[in-house]
């Protein structure tokens, strides 16, 4: 097993008290699986996707563990995480386009990089990852200023998974590209994992149809907590959780119009994070409650790979 | 209702403005009352532009826009042409200045155009207007923006728009920043201001959602149009080797993209607009494959020679 969360909660400290952002998840994801983690704003999968790497300051560990490869992660040890930092988890950021430098050549910042690390750069294997992400090593030498926005992401890709690392995160990464970059861009994501280069990954975004381009799993958010995980297939095909239902057939695709199918979206809003209510969360928007959903139901195994927190789903 | 007749913008770029970038050239189509036009394209294909320019946010270069055949970059009533062409844009967050309500928009409206109409009388304006959009005035008068959801706020900026009673609204990129359960009810909400007769370009980058609501459709790449005409034969049946690229890559639910490789704008690509034949090239660069159905040039063998000559 790469990567085991159990009963993770992080909160945000904010004026108003605390905001229940992470509250009690329990997942694994194994060796050489792409996990697709979907949800809507606010569903608390950024705040997952930064708790592996790094809290910031308002945000506090408020109980949980994260296993990597049969090692705990110290969360809020800022100096223990560089341990693992880069080298065993590595972070691809939401705005990576504006991640780089704009006073370094790249060849130069990615060697003061792995300077830090204590790292010795290998010139001839930078260029060689850089041509499988479809660069020629002339970007070494230029600016960042220099490059396209989809050219600074694939630099990105490269300078976060030099180290080989055991887990990748991948945040938002496709979302401000256009469609024909995003398939470039989701497709060289599969191979970093094909090759070998990275042993697991988790894939952070809101438009479930592309992370089910290239995922093994999705694993679906709702208000701080877990929804559903299941083979991506089946989360497409036949999900089980009332929300990821709604949230599925709410996505208008190609060949869909208007006059042939009116599409529904889910009426209502996510409850506030600041003082949740108590039981299912996602109950008040919910067609199928009923009173046992005031408890909270358990993240459980209706089939094999297939986790559901719902009381109806069987 | 309106008509864009050969527009194209010219940008000025470089550090004395000495070179020229062409951002849209030479693009013409119309937008009829209740019927929704959507625009797609990649970044820089020149679709924003294309709306500032129609509300009148950008100059035109060359070619003219005309609203029932009057020209609007000559029109002196800037206030009456507002009554009956408003914008709604990607960030609604960005819209409203956070230290004041919300609703201020509103007000802001019956200050500006509608000065005589007494409180109560707007009061019941307003709430119609909201509920158009199907939000529930009193769950969001009164409310500062923060308060409220990116749906919320989005659906409040088009009240604001249908509370002129305008004939055009131009939408651009207004579902990109919306969650994925609220963006379906803005789409449904543009369909039902179309079947009231409102006419929508609506902007976007997203070929599906655009499928979803639009009668025609206008592909743009770099500033031209590669191909239009009615939604379901662009999208049933491309005829240009871009909107078929563009169409693979867009990601879907129940299909894996396959691996075959894309079909570039390679020369032996048959093309449309030099397969048809001479008659059919109804309007300059675009040739009418089939009724209202136009498609430009691929770039082909055939253009270059001419150029060449």
């Amino acid at each position: 097993m790469a990567l085991n969360v159990t009963d993770l909660r992080v909160y945000y400290r904010t004026l108003r008290g605390e905001v229940k952002a992470l509250d009690g998840v329990t997942f694994s994801v194994a060796d050489g699986e792409i996990m697709g983690l979907a949800g809507e704003s606010g569903s608390g999968k950024s705040t997952l996707a930064k708790s592996l790497i790094r809290l910031d300051g308002r945000m506090r560990h408020v109980g949980g563990t994260v296993e990597l490869d049969g090692r705990t992660m110290p969360l809020s040890d800022d100096i223990g995480m560089d341990r693992f930092r880069f080298r065993e988890v590595s972070l691809i950021p939401q705005y990576s386009m504006s991640a780089l430098n704009p006073t370094r050549k790249i060849g130069k910042m990615v060697g003061e990089l792995l300077d830090s690390r204590g790292e010795r750069p290998d010139r001839a294997e930078l260029e060689r990852r850089l041509e499988l992400v479809g660069l020629s090593k002339d970007v070494l030498d230029r600016y960042p200023i220099e490059l396209s926005g989809g050219m600074k992401q694939r630099v990105v890709m490269v300078v976060s998974t030099l180290l080989n690392p055991s887990l990748l995160i991948a945040d938002e990464v496709t979302s401000a590209l256009d469609v024909s970059s995003q398939k470039a861009v989701a497709t060289t994501l599969l191979g970093f994992r094909d090759r070998g280069l990275v042993t697991s990954m988790m894939v952070v975004t809101h438009d479930i149809s592309l992370v089910y381009q290239i995922a093994d799993t999705i694993m679906v958010m709702y208000a701080g907590r877990l929804a559903e995980k299941a083979p991506a297939d089946v989360l497409v095909t036949a999900p089980r959780h009332p929300y990821t239902k709604q949230l599925i057939s709410a996505l208008p695709e190609v060949g869909v119009r208007y006059e042939d199918r009116r599409l529904t979206g889910i009426p209502g809003n996510p409850p506030s994070l600041l003082k949740p209510p108590g039981g299912c969360r996602f109950r008040e928007r919910c067609p199928l409650a009923f009173d046992q959903c005031a408890e909270q139901p358990p993240f459980a195994e209706v089939a094999p790979g297939h986790f559901v927190a719902c009381w109806k789903a069987e | 209702m309106l008509k864009l007749d050969g527009v194209s913008k010219i940008y000025r770029v470089g550090a004395f403005g000495g070179r020229e970038l062409k951002a849209v050239s030479d693009v013409s189509f119309e937008v009829g009352e209740g019927e929704v036009v959507s625009l797609i394209g990649e970044s820089g294909s020149g679709k924003s532009t294309l709306g500032r320019m129609i509300l009148r946010l950008a100059s035109v270069s060359g070619g003219t826009i005309t609203l029932d055949g009057r020209d609007i970059t000559s029109l002196k009533d800037r206030k009456g042409y507002y009554r009956q062409v408003q914008g709604v844009f990607q960030d609604p967050f960005s819209c409203y200045n956070p230290v004041f309500r919300a609703d201020r928009v509103f007000a802001m409206i019956k200050e500006q155009y509608f000065p005589q109409a007494g409180a109560d009388e707007w009061r019941k304006r307003v709430e119609g207007a909201l509920e158009s959009v199907r939000l529930d005035p009193g769950n969001v008068l009164g409310k500062y923006p923060h308060q409220l959801s990116g749906g919320q706020l989005q659906r409040m900026l088009i009240a604001r728009a249908v509370l002129l009673d305008i004939r055009l609204l131009v939408a651009d990129e207004i579902i990109s920043m919306l969650d994925a359960s609220t963006r379906i009810d803005v789409l449904n909400l543009l369909a039902d201001l179309r079947a009231r007769g409102l006419g929508i370009l609506f902007v976007t980058h997203d070929l599906s959602l655009g499928n979803y609501v639009s009668d025609r459709t206008v592909v743009l790449r770099h500033g031209k149009i590669v191909e239009m005409g009615r939604t379901d034969l662009v999208f049933g049946d491309p005829a240009h080797p871009y909107t078929r690229s563009l169409l693979a890559s867009v990601p879907r639910l129940h299909a894996k993209w396959t691996d075959a490789l894309p079909e570039d704008m390679a020369e032996d690509v048959p093309c449309a607009y030099h397969e048809a034949p001479r008659e059919s090239r109804t309007r300059p660069g675009l040739a009418e494959v089939e009724g209202n159905h136009f498609v430009a040039c691929s770039g082909c063998g055939a253009s270059k020679i001419k150029e060449k000559a």
